[in-house]
């Protein structure tokens, strides 16, 4: 085992240990609770991974730099809202628009954030604290206290959600899932083959040497602000078509929830490590966890919150303590010989 | 001029305005309330200072005061006498921060993580205790403790947060705890290798900041007179903004507690005027997102000036 274990990178074992925990949290409560394992569990639980692992890979490239984003929550409202209202305005509007006009609004608040962290030097936690405040505002003021509601938006929207690309039987794949998988695989591949994505590594890792290499650091640092801010877009209109109606509440708490998938998906909040995949993980365990246990009935479904915050923990320090060892035998293991 | 002399002129300005704008801004009774609307608030932007020169952040404290709250209206509920359920929760929040303490200084994870699993935690615990109902059990003299002035106009937790001010000062400035905590601010190494007990340090102060949310929780229940599951929410992000805005450095080492003084005056006094001349409170969050960035970038602006000077003007 040990020895099998030895080949493969240490990254990789991070993500086959994520694996094995969501295994074992399936089989746990496959146990615990009678007719668990039924074709609606994948149902629902895949639909609202799309939602969340798509802004957990937003965030994934912000923290892979070393910043973090926590105005993605505010994102996510506004363009939620934003999409929504254009769409119940004119029904007309083209699906292709509406998405680009959610992954164009998305972007342009993310490039705000990213010109501020890049270019004007603000630390990036202070910079997406007051741009959550900030784009709260703009929502609530855009919004004039009004709510988009379902019996405005258009049928297409509405069907959006329950869109099947292949069905067996009663288990389904949604077409939320498959963008949700499209977006995982590009990434992945984007930042493990390009150079902007080892770059982005790189500046995480150590930002003085990335830039004394000569990358154009604030460019990189802008377009990963970017870029998260328009998957938080996509992210919003995912937000729109599964719930329908819009307060100006939407989306709030998904920036720590966001942070949290990541985390738990094994990215170093310092930057430089972690993969797309990670975080991807991350975001199924964090979700089927709180999907299972509100169907446990032994214990009460307000023990959800105070468990999801002991599991982020213990999944850190295990990251924390375990890969550390692994690492170093890894390292000593493939070390080129001295001879 | 220092950014506390920036602070203290806006400061002005910003009363100047307010004054000129509603006549009932310089009112006694204006001042203490808005003092007391926010008291909650300003007494964890003390500790949080403490924890931000230190190179850490604590984002658990407004779950811990909602857990303080749900757990004194759980206890009085089930028969214990309100002062012992007091007594408990502060010890609530020692042992919170303790746990926090021992993942950051013993299995050294980053705070910003621990904390941020400990905001989900804290709450959720919180939640187990009243699930989501509203507990009203209160004594009356618990209530009134919230809203009666006791000494001139001020109420108790005024008192308490000028008392935890004077303490936070002469700590932070006058002792050599006070020192530590900057020196491990600016390099935890050095701090290391100069004798300092630096997990000792963190460790006190992550206990003081549970201790010092589980008080303002129990004053937050003694002021609403009543408990819920969801109080408290989201208060982190209005502490730690007051606290940056006082120019602490987020990366530690750097600021005092008279700028967080007059940054918390800067934000009262804003959304007090604001709230004077009729602004909704989610303009008010705006604004002051907006300035929190803007107070950021003065610096690097002012640097920028100088060099362009210095490049014009240069021998």
């Amino acid at each position: 085992m040990v020895k099998y274990l030895s080949q493969v990178r240490p990254e990789k074992q991070r993500e086959l240990v994520l694996l094995l925990l969501i295994l074992l949290v399936v089989i746990f409560f496959a146990m615990m609770i009678p007719n668990y394992l039924n074709a609606r569990l994948f149902n629902r639980v895949s639909t609202s991974v799309a939602i969340m692992a798509v802004l957990a890979i937003g965030q994934t490239l912000v923290v892979l730099t070393r910043n973090i984003d926590l105005s993605v929550g505010s994102i996510v409202g506004f363009t939620a809202y934003f999409v929504g209202q254009q769409l119940s305005h004119n029904n007309e509007i083209e699906p292709m628009v509406a998405v680009l006009m959610a992954i164009g609004v998305g972007a342009l608040m993310g490039g705000f954030n990213g010109i501020l962290v890049a270019y004007c030097r603000v630390p990036a936690i202070i910079v997406t604290l007051g741009t959550m405040a900030l784009f709260r505002t703009l929502l609530v003021e855009y919004s004039d206290a009004q709510t988009v509601l379902t019996v405005n938006l258009p049928q297409w929207l509405l069907d959006f959600p329950r869109l099947n690309v292949l069905s067996h039987g009663r288990l389904h794949l949604r077409f939320v899932v498959v963008i949700m998988l499209a977006v995982v695989v590009l990434f992945q591949l984007f930042l493990r083959f390009s150079s902007f994505g080892r770059k982005l590594y790189a500046i995480g890792s150590n930002p003085e040497a990335a830039n004394n290499a000569g990358f154009p650091t604030q460019r990189i640092v802008l377009i990963s602000f970017l870029l998260c801010g328009a998957l938080a877009g996509l992210t919003g209109f995912l937000f729109l078509a599964r719930f329908g109606n819009i307060t100006v509440v939407a989306g709030i708490g998904f920036e720590l929830k966001s942070v949290a998938a990541v985390v738990v998906g094994g990215v170093n909040i310092f930057g430089g490590s972690g993969s797309i995949l990670g975080a991807t993980l991350g975001a199924i365990l964090i979700d089927l966890l709180e999907n299972s246990l509100i169907r446990w009935l032994q214990i009460s479904e307000f023990w959800r919150d105070a468990l999801l915050g002991l599991l982020i923990l213990t999944s850190v320090a295990t990251d924390s303590i375990f890969m550390k060892r692994i690492r170093l035998y890894w390292a000593k293991r493939h070390a080129p010989s001295t001879s | 001029m220092g950014w506390e002399g920036f602070l203290l002129v806006v400061l002005l300005l910003i009363i100047c305005v307010n004054s000129f704008n509603s006549l009932a801004f310089l009112t006694v009774e204006n001042q203490v309330n808005l003092f007391v609307l926010s008291v909650e608030k300003i007494i964890i932007a003390l500790i949080m200072t403490f924890i931000i020169l230190n190179a850490e952040i604590d984002l658990s404290v407004a779950s811990m005061m909602g857990l303080a709250a749900c757990a004194l209206g759980w206890m009085v509920e089930s028969g214990t006498s309100t002062s012992t359920a007091i007594g408990l929760c502060l010890i609530i929040g020692l042992v919170g921060g303790a746990f926090n303490a021992y993942w950051i200084t013993i299995v050294k994870l980053p705070s910003l993580v621990v904390t941020l699993a400990m905001l989900i935690g804290f709450r959720g615990l919180g939640r187990v205790l009243i699930e989501d109902r509203s507990i009203r059990v209160f004594p009356p003299w618990f209530e009134n403790l919230g809203q009666q002035p006791i000494l001139g106009p001020l109420p108790l937790s005024i008192l308490i947060f000028l008392v935890l001010l004077v303490i936070a000062v002469v700590i932070l400035q006058y002792t050599g705890f006070g020192r530590y905590v900057y020196v491990i601010g600016i390099s935890q190494e050095v701090a290391t290798y100069s004798g300092v007990r630096v997990a000792r340090v963190k460790t006190i102060l992550f206990m003081v900041s549970g201790l010092i949310s589980a008080l303002a929780g129990i004053l937050f229940s003694a002021r609403l007179g009543s408990v819920r599951g969801d109080m408290g929410l989201g208060f982190e992000l209005d502490i730690i903004t007051m606290v940056l805005l006082g120019g602490v450095s987020i990366f530690g080492g750097a600021g005092s507690i008279y700028g967080v003084i007059l940054s918390i005056l800067i934000v009262l006094y804003l959304r007090n005027g604001m709230s004077l001349s009729n602004v909704t409170g989610h303009i008010q969050t705006g604004v002051i997102g907006v300035i929190l960035i803007l107070s950021a970038m003065i610096p690097n602006i002012k640097s920028w000036l100088e060099s362009i000077f210095d490049k014009k003007y240069a021998p």
